[in-house]
């Protein structure tokens, strides 16, 4: 497998964007196989960060499968520990895990269980207990920036997490202690588990910027949105960075995108053909240039 | 176990409770008694923390749809809003899983909730191992934590008609109340007619044998499973119920344990801090000296899984309470 280490001067154009969409394909694939397998689970949420994860770790990140542990790697902290389908995809697709083992996903005795354990080699912190990784994630911004060795911070917080006063006290923290090399980003999908979010959360973005944060809003399913935002949080101005993805439930996948009840979903043997179907539908080609 | 053997072997994943085959089951029964409260008294209101769907609470809301509130993810603030309700002179019902009561909102229950006697009745869905979503979300020590908040009342509830009574019965107990909820569909273990639950008092389920077992929660229904496997081979078992941890009812643990050579004690929480702990310093104190063996959890975070699974892995099942009884190791 191929290693990100670098970080490009720009956002990616031409074929370089169109293997990064095949890259986002492959990790929604993934996590359809995962899925079928069950026949259940937080999938619709894992497709809705798909194009997210692969900007950061095949675009922005600094990390090498081979060195998890690597002392100067850039860090990203899943803090909603139930979208770990999202996150085992990603792990196999960029080298950290055999796609073999991916078909265990939620199975009892399995070291991919439904929630995410730091245990697991490319996996940052217990996620599970939400609203806990904004936090962490302030905490090892200060202490990297201790270390002066340049690695950075990326968190991603859900719309839900939002609701707990934690959050926003993280918020706080990380303007109050000028993290600028961390960034946050806010996976709005517009559901949580009772089903579409009906508290008074917006505006999320002018609420955060208001924290202190330099804030964008973008389609989080927008993977040059996603990769312009991205390289416009490198700079070191002293100031926290928030990118709040506006993101599909089932993004790549409309039979799933058309699901109400989005949170935990159950598909019936046949429909999963279906998805399959529309998935590849929407194969991404890399052009010539 | 490797990928191969995972997948060929089938195990059930995390989330599916543990099969109640042979058992009369009823389905959401703490939601369809309080719904059914909510129509005799109009000072009952409900509450959640985006756990309705998970915690039957939803036939409440439908009910009673100007007395219901979900506040969103957030479980301090889930009881801090339950205790201003309170203190307007309703009665506040509220729902999430019982770990992010016991750890998140934890000084919210002591100081708002039982400090205040505020009129908070917290119903803590899927407490111990029933969750199988692993360590972040399986209470095992959530008595532990609340026994050590003073004026608050703590009931873990064995069975469906336990539970139905239970929602009424808090009503009237004043201040903040911490009930271990069983959700989905509940095994029926309890005769409605004869039993009769009452606030601080244990039991006696099964009188009488060679053994006692003192225990709480649906580990009571173990027990009693326990009691009638064990039965055909000449053993004689008797179940003391404690469905209340907060107050204790020292005297009917006394007198059910001195009857006993040996006592066990089953919980579905870890073994210390919990009910076995009363049980031995009620009996120390007061000089009842019994060998007892302890049911129940490791001090440690477990895994996910189903429950079943999980049972079973961490020594909490039927077979643990058959190699109890017959002293098999
Ligand atoms: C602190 C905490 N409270 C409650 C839960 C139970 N819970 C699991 S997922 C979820 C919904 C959260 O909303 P969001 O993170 O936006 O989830 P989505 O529906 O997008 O998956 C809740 C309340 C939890 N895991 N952690």
């Amino acid at each position: 497998m191929t290693t990100t280490t670098h970080m490009s001067p720009g956002a990616p154009t031409g074929a370089d964007l169109d293997r990064l969409r095949v890259r986002a394909y492959e990790l929604r694939v993934s996590m359809l196989d995962m899925a079928a397998g069950k026949g259940e689970g937080y999938v619709a949420q894992g497709l809705g960060m798909a194009d997210c994860l692969a900007a950061l770790y095949f675009f922005e990140m600094r990390h090498d499968p081979q060195n998890p542990s690597w002392a100067q790697r850039d860090r990203f902290l899943l803090s909603t520990g139930h979208y770990s389908i999202a996150m085992y995809a990603l792990l196999a697709r960029a080298g950290y895990l055999d796609l073999a083992e991916l078909p265990t996903y939620g199975l009892n005795g399995s070291r991919l269980p439904m929630s995410t354990f730091d245990d697991l080699p490319g996996i940052e912190i217990v996620g599970g207990s939400l609203g806990q990784g904004l936090g962490q994630a302030v905490g090892m911004a200060i202490g990297l920036r201790l270390d002066g060795q340049g690695s950075r911070v990326f968190c991603e917080v859900s719309d839900g997490e939002l609701q707990e006063g934690s959050t926003w006290e993280a918020l706080m923290s990380g303007a109050t202690f000028n993290c600028d090399n961390l960034v946050a980003l806010f996976d709005c999908n517009g559901v949580q588990a009772d089903g579409a979010i009906h508290v008074q959360l917006e505006p999320v973005a002018d609420k955060i910027a208001a924290f202190g944060w330099d804030t964008v809003e973008i389609n989080g399913n927008d993977l040059v949105a996603l990769t312009d935002a991205l390289v416009n949080a490198r700079q070191a101005d002293g100031r926290p960075k928030a990118i709040v993805m506006r993101t599909q439930p089932g993004s790549g996948i409309p039979t799933l995108e058309r699901r109400e009840r989005a949170h935990f979903v159950r598909i019936s043997d046949d429909e999963w053909q279906v998805c399959r179907q529309e998935l590849e539908a929407g194969r991404p080609e890399v052009r010539n240039d | 176990m490797t990928s191969e053997q995972l997948i060929a072997g089938q195990t059930r994943g995390m989330g599916e409770l543990i099969e109640i085959a042979g058992k009369t089951t009823e389905l959401a029964p703490f939601g369809r008694e309080l719904a059914a409260l909510g129509r005799e008294r109009s000072d009952i209101v409900a509450l959640t923390a985006d756990m309705g769907r998970y915690s039957d609470i939803l036939a409440f809301r439908d009910e009673h749809p100007d007395r219901f509130f979900n506040v969103g993810m957030a479980e301090q603030n889930l009881i801090a809003v339950s205790a201003g309700l309170a203190k307007t002179g309703k009665i506040a019902y509220c729902t999430t899983y019982s770990v992010f009561v016991s750890r998140r909102a934890y000084d919210f229950v002591a100081i708002a909730g039982a400090h205040s006697m505020a009129n908070v009745k917290i119903f803590a869905g899927m407490p111990g191992l029933m969750n199988g979503y692993g360590a972040t979300h399986q209470a095992t020590e959530d008595l532990n934590m609340m026994r050590g908040i003073a004026d608050l009342t703590i009931i873990d509830p064995c069975d469906a008609t336990e539970l139905k009574q239970v929602v009424r019965a808090v009503a009237d107990i004043p201040g903040t109340v911490y009930v271990r909820l069983l959700r989905g569909n509940v095994s029926v273990e309890l005769d409605p007619v004869t039993y009769q639950f009452t606030v601080g008092k244990a039991a006696v389920l099964r009188p009488g044998g060679s053994v006692g077992i003192i225990s709480t929660g649906y580990m009571t229904a173990r027990a009693l499973d326990a009691a009638a496997h064990v039965a055909p081979q000449g053993v004689d078992v008797g179940v003391l119920h404690v469905p209340t941890i907060k107050p204790f009812d020292t005297a009917g643990v006394l007198a059910f344990a001195a009857q006993y050579d040996r006592v066990i004690v089953a919980e579905n929480h870890k073994t210390t801090g919990g009910l076995a702990t009363l049980v031995i310093e009620a009996m120390f104190d007061a000089g009842v000296i019994r060998p007892v063996e302890r049911i129940g959890l490791a001090d440690s975070f477990f895994e996910c899984g189903s429950q079943e699974y999980l049972e079973a892995r961490y020594g909490v099942d039927l077979p643990r309470f058959v190699r109890a009884i017959l002293q098999e190791a």
